[in-house]
């Protein structure tokens, strides 16, 4: 998607601007909200196909549903927060960058691990739905002898790290395409179910069970709610390359919401009415297996297409947002600044791509999926609670009128302190079942903290740190 | 008038191969040997079946339809309805988590402050008025 030759989003931005000069590449300011929301609903698709029934298996059914709808709420906070702070922060790198000017530098390089490690488990997750995919359709279609679908992880991995290496990366376009034809399965899954004719094709009324853990379920399954729109924050990262900052990341962001909260319920219904909610659960491809159920063997195929494009269009496009972040932090020194190199050849972040494959393969052939979901959700959740913090710090560091903001999102603080709560619940949700890898995620934070305070931060530069044309902020 | 800036110290290739592989290792350790151990991942409890049937494991006729045309017959099936998550915790468990969690944020927002002023410090001068 992106050459650091020809950036193409603020994050390459990053990459290819050196820290060490305080101007940074000017893009194009050529994208609206259809474009916006496009990218949007590209980045966060693959969330429909796989990983979200897990919020079945840990509340049941109808908790999964609640909790698609309270996980939209926290999204459209984080939407409306994300407008405001990255159209005013015009310097490139997304929050990494906007962590850096509000809150400083150690909060900075937490917020790049977030980014490397909720896309790089996101990549992990989308190889390991790969390698399942195509054993189970090798199976169902019928073929003589076994798949080793760990032999499909890995060339998932290694196979599109080459692509980003080499730069020949799928163009937006292509995405674009990929997605469309992702969803269409979804839409024609939709239709052929019938949903004018309950009980015909879908058995809601025998298959919904209440609440199996009762209304401890709704809170617990908010842990996977998140699934469903993991990523829609993206869309703000192209603030840069947007015409109309004010109107089109608002507008572009909270529909590509409101289209996924649509996709998501439009995925409940056919899964819930479709699977009994022990198999949903912890089904790997609840998608492709809701085509096989429906006998029709065109369908089936269709649904292992759809699958397999919106997991491969997503890794792709994790792999190249994960090298930019760590490569962005190699060249501000965060990181050693040998990841800061630039392909002779290709123009691309090759050292940053290539370091974390063995990670890729090693989490991808041995992990199972829930846990490598629940590293990337958590990441992510870790991002969003550092948003709400940091919308409130900026908006004392620069009180409205003493800059100029592309957009002023309404009701401040109230979005910053409702996203905090459901980021809070959400901590608890991820607690019940999952506690001991929720401390794991801290340990790690905790101790990458204590290793860029102790040693790393000495390599870094000061003041070069801070390249937004602003007045001082209050009370510094 | 403005701090002198900060001029950072030049760190050696291998330097940086270690600090590459103090965060390969960091992850490795953290994040992957608790999953290797089985320490980490669903707290669940399993119950057993004797001979199960679709009745015995609370499955209606359309849910035993379905199970079948997924290719499980009452047996395989028992292995997947029989996990279940364990929401029972301890306060003290809880307590700890919410602890860990709240002092990560208040010691990076601390440290990050910290930091920043010295950024602020390099970047602006004394006399210039804020924001």
């Amino acid at each position: 998607m992106v050459d650091l030759a020809h950036p193409a989003t603020p994050a390459a931005a990053a990459a290819a601007a050196p820290s060490a000069t305080p101007s940074r590449v000017a893009l194009k300011r050529v994208l609206g909200p259809a474009h916006v929301w496009g990218l949007g609903v590209g980045i966060v698709l693959v969330g429909e196909f796989m990983g979200w029934n897990f919020a079945v298996g840990k509340g049941g059914a109808i908790a999964a549903l609640t909790a698609c709808w309270l996980a939209g709420i926290l999204y459209t906070c984080v939407a409306m927060i994300d407008s405001e702070v990255t159209s005013t922060v015009a310097a490139a790198g997304g929050q990494y960058a906007q962590a850096k000017h509000i809150i400083g530098p150690l909060a900075a390089f937490n917020v790049g691990l977030y980014l490397v490690m909720a896309y790089t488990m996101l990549e992990v997750s989308n190889a390991i739905v790969t390698g399942d995919l195509i054993e189970a359709f090798a199976h169902n279609m019928g073929l003589v002898g076994d798949l080793d679908k760990r032999a499909f992880m890995v060339l998932t991995i290694v196979f599109l790290a080459w692509l980003n290496y080499r730069g020949v990366l799928a163009t937006l376009t292509v995405n674009y395409v990929i997605t469309a034809i992702a969803f269409a399965a979804i839409l024609t899954l939709f239709a052929y179910v019938r949903p004018w004719a309950p009980g015909e094709v879908t058995k809601h009324s025998d298959l919904l069970t209440g609440l199996p853990y009762g209304g401890l379920g709704i809170l617990a399954a908010m842990h996977f709610g998140l699934w469903f729109y993991l990523g829609i924050e993206g869309t703000t990262q192209a603030a840069e390359e947007v015409r109309s900052p004010a109107r089109s990341l608002p507008l572009g962001t909270l529909t590509g919401i409101m289209t996924l909260l649509i996709a998501a319920t439009l995925t409940w219904y056919i899964g819930t009415g479709l699977m009994p909610w022990e198999y949903l659960g912890q089904a790997i491809t609840p998608l492709y297996d809701a085509g096989r159920l429906t006998g029709s063997a065109p369908l089936e195929v269709f649904l292992f297409v759809g699958t397999l494009f919106a997991t491969l269009a997503s890794a792709n496009g994790c792999i190249n947002d994960a090298s930019r972040a760590w490569f962005a932090m190699g060249r501000d020194r965060y990181m050693p600044v040998w990841f800061g190199g630039v392909h002779p050849k290709y123009r691309t972040p090759f050292r940053s791509i290539v370091f974390f494959v063995p990670i890729a393969i090693l989490f991808a052939v041995s992990t199972p999926l829930d846990q490598t979901i629940t590293f990337s959700i958590l990441s992510g959740l870790l991002g969003y609670t550092i948003m709400a913090i940091a919308v409130i710090i900026f908006r004392r560091k620069w009180p409205l009128g003493s800059i100029n903001r592309g957009y002023v999102h309404p009701l401040h603080p109230l979005p910053a302190i409702l996203l905090l709560t459901l980021c809070a619940v959400t901590y608890f949700a991820v607690f019940l079942g999952y506690g001991t890898q929720l401390l794991a995620m801290m340990s790690f934070y905790i101790l990458a903290s204590a290793w860029f305070v102790v040693h790393r931060y000495k390599y870094c530069r000061r003041g070069e740190q801070f390249t937004m044309a602003w007045p001082k902020p209050r009370g510094y | 008038m403005r701090k002198q800036p900060y001029e950072p110290p030049a760190q050696s290739v291998f330097g940086q191969i270690v600090d590459a592989f103090i965060m390969l290792a960091l992850v490795l350790v953290t994040l992957y040997v608790p999953l290797l151990l089985k320490l980490a991942g669903g707290g669940t409890t399993t119950s057993t079946f004797d001979n199960p049937t679709w009745e015995t494991l609370g499955q209606n006729a359309t849910m035993a339809t379905q199970w079948e045309k997924l290719g499980f017959d009452p047996t395989s099936a028992a292995a997947i309805i029989g996990v279940k998550f364990d929401y029972a915790f301890s306060w003290i468990g809880f307590a700890v988590t919410a602890a860990v969690i709240l002092v990560y944020f208040v010691g990076m927002l601390r440290w990050s402050d910290k930091e920043y002023r010295e950024v602020i410090a390099e970047r602006f001068d004394d006399d210039r008025p804020s924001a």
